[in-house]
């Protein structure tokens, strides 16, 4: 059958320039003696959405830490556009459930917080007009002074969008992004996300509890199995680009969320 | 007809509904007035058991000796006289006591609540400090500072420090693990982290601490002056404690009491000024 063309045992990953490159890597800790995650591989190409997906407690959070250089791995390396990371890099760009923004800071502010932590006040307010055009790029023209509390969900998630974007990162790291918006809310934000990551041929990494949102954005799913964590299943998802909401409604789709469903029902049970 | 009934039936139900919502008239009327009947229905018990002679005359006084007593107080301290001394004398040791809490208690806060140091030797002596009845050092700070203003300064702060410490270290504890991961991520060096994140996001916990240290710096300066004598008004207090003369002791705590409410005020206002994105509560509110 076709689908069973779209396994592979190994998550190879597409052709193309590697941005990201994980090769091998593990993680215990010792002092808890809790092996968090085994021998990950994953390869990023330049302009790629990899999603992976995994029941809570998988070593999701792990992975991510590890990828952004908070945490070095116990073995394997990590390399980012040829060098290995060590530390956080100014081309990572990371966003979480919760909009993290601060009350205290308008919307514009906000944005150019990484800059401003980086470089300094100067740099920050040099900034500010390219803050501006990427508000206006996620449809948030005219709420540059508003503060924190003034935004909806979606909105304010849509400025933790544009703060991640302001420092021209390569990756970006999403942890379960729209995982806290309504159904509504979040399929837009998806395609939000899908038009800004081609805009700016970003390559994403995203961690989600979503199967259905990891097949409308994805090249490729993986599969993360927990205890310890570790790819158990990658699935490239064939459905042409751009996509639609539409498109949630094809059988194919309907095929590739079953099939990442089962893997993840075979997953639990490992 | 049908549908008639159906709409008939529906307002039928509408009012039901709204019958259940309406305001109870105590919600109609305005918020002052509502309080000026709670104080004149206080005043009426108050009288009421002066008239019957439940309690004896010289312990509890009649409203209207204490009220003309407020306004004697009042009119001697409106004109300048020995009483504005002595409250001018309580107010030098509040503010200076408080001020004195929340510099100390400031630094204390930061070093119990950033540092491993401040947390792991230092916090536990400041916890076995505040389970001390702080006020029964009083008659140390007489025996070192001597009866002027400065044991009062001194037991005031004393009084007012701790929340303050605690305020500030658990505002600094009260950023969530995004944020400080976000922060990492950004390359965010550690007094990064602590002025653009942990300070104001520890903002509101830090003004917790400060009023209730704008309220314990009353108590601790008017305490200082019962056991350390002085010029203050809490010695006219004890004064007229002394001489039984209650109507007079209930007018002083009213006018001392303005000084707390002040103090407090000001905090507030404050507050206000500077966490503009903090939610107000209910405390807040009742000082409108």
């Amino acid at each position: 059958m076709a689908l069973e063309n779209t396994l592979s045992p190994l998550p190879a990953g597409l052709p193309g320039r590697p941005v990201y490159e994980l090769r091998g890597v593990s993680k215990t800790y010792k002092r808890r003696n809790v092996h968090a995650l085994e021998k990950i591989d994953l390869r990023l190409t330049e302009g790629s959405f990899w999603a992976v997906i995994g029941s809570s407690g998988c070593g999701k959070s792990t992975l991510l830490k590890i990828m952004t250089g908070l945490l070095s791995p116990s073995e394997g390396s990590v390399m980012l556009s040829g060098k290995p990371v060590t530390g956080p890099r100014r081309d990572i760009g990371m966003m979480f459930q919760q909009p993290t923004l601060f009350p205290w800071r308008t919307a514009v502010e906000n944005v150019v917080l990484p800059i401003e932590i980086r470089d300094g006040k100067k740099a920050a307010l040099d900034k500010y007009d390219d803050a501006r055009a990427l508000l206006d790029l996620v449809g948030l023209k005219g709420f540059e002074q508003v503060y924190p509390n003034e935004l909806s969900g979606g909105m304010a998630q849509r400025v933790a969008i544009c703060r991640m974007l302001i420092t021209e990162p390569t990756v970006l790291l999403l942890d379960e992004p729209f995982s806290a918006l309504d159904e509504l809310s979040r399929d837009f934000m998806d395609m939000e996300l899908q038009r800004i990551c081609k805009e700016r041929n970003a390559t994403t990494f995203l961690v989600t509890h979503s199967i259905p949102e990891a097949v409308i954005l994805s090249d490729v799913v993986s599969v993360m199995s927990p205890r310890p964590g570790r790819l158990a299943a990658t699935v490239t998802i064939d459905l042409p680009r751009p996509r639609t909401l539409d498109m949630m409604t094809e059988p194919r789709f309907a095929a590739l969320v079953k099939q990442i469903r089962d893997l993840l029902d075979k997953g639990a049970f490992l | 007809m049908t549908n008639e009934r159906t709409a008939a039936t529906e307002e039928a139900v509408c009012e039901t509904v709204w019958a259940l919502e309406k305001e109870s008239w105590i919600d109609r009327v305005p918020r002052p007035v509502t309080m000026l009947l709670l104080l004149l229905a206080f005043l009426a018990v108050w009288q009421l058991v002066y008239a019957l002679k439940l309690i004896s005359h010289i312990i509890l006084p009649s409203p209207f000796a204490t009220i003309a007593d407020i306004v004697t107080v009042g009119v001697n301290l409106l004109t300048g006289d020995y009483m504005l001394k002595s409250l001018w004398t309580t107010t030098q040791e509040v503010l200076l006591g408080f001020m004195i809490a929340v510099v100390l208690g400031f630094f204390l806060g930061l070093l119990v609540g950033e540092t491993d140091f401040g947390e792991r030797m230092v916090m536990p002596y400041l916890v076995a400090v505040n389970a001390m009845p702080k006020v029964a050092f009083a008659p140390l700070f007489v025996s070192w500072l001597g009866f002027g203003i400065a044991s009062k300064v001194a037991l005031s702060a004393f009084v007012a420090l701790f929340p303050v410490i605690v305020g500030t270290a658990a505002g600094i504890h009260a950023a969530d693990q995004n944020a400080r991961m976000l922060f990492r991520t950004m390359g965010a060096s550690r007094w990064q982290t602590l002025t653009k994140l942990k300070l104001p996001t520890g903002m509101p916990h830090f003004f917790t601490g400060l009023k209730n240290a704008a309220v314990l710096a009353v108590v601790g300066a008017v305490v200082g002056e019962f056991l350390g004598g002085g010029k203050g008004f809490g010695e006219l207090i004890r004064v007229a404690a002394s001489m039984i003369n209650t109507p007079r002791v209930f007018a002083l705590i009213i006018y001392l009491s303005m000084l707390g409410l002040a103090t407090f005020g000001v905090v507030i206002w404050l507050q206000r000024k500077l966490i503009f994105w903090h939610k107000e509560t209910v405390a807040e509110d009742l000082f409108e």
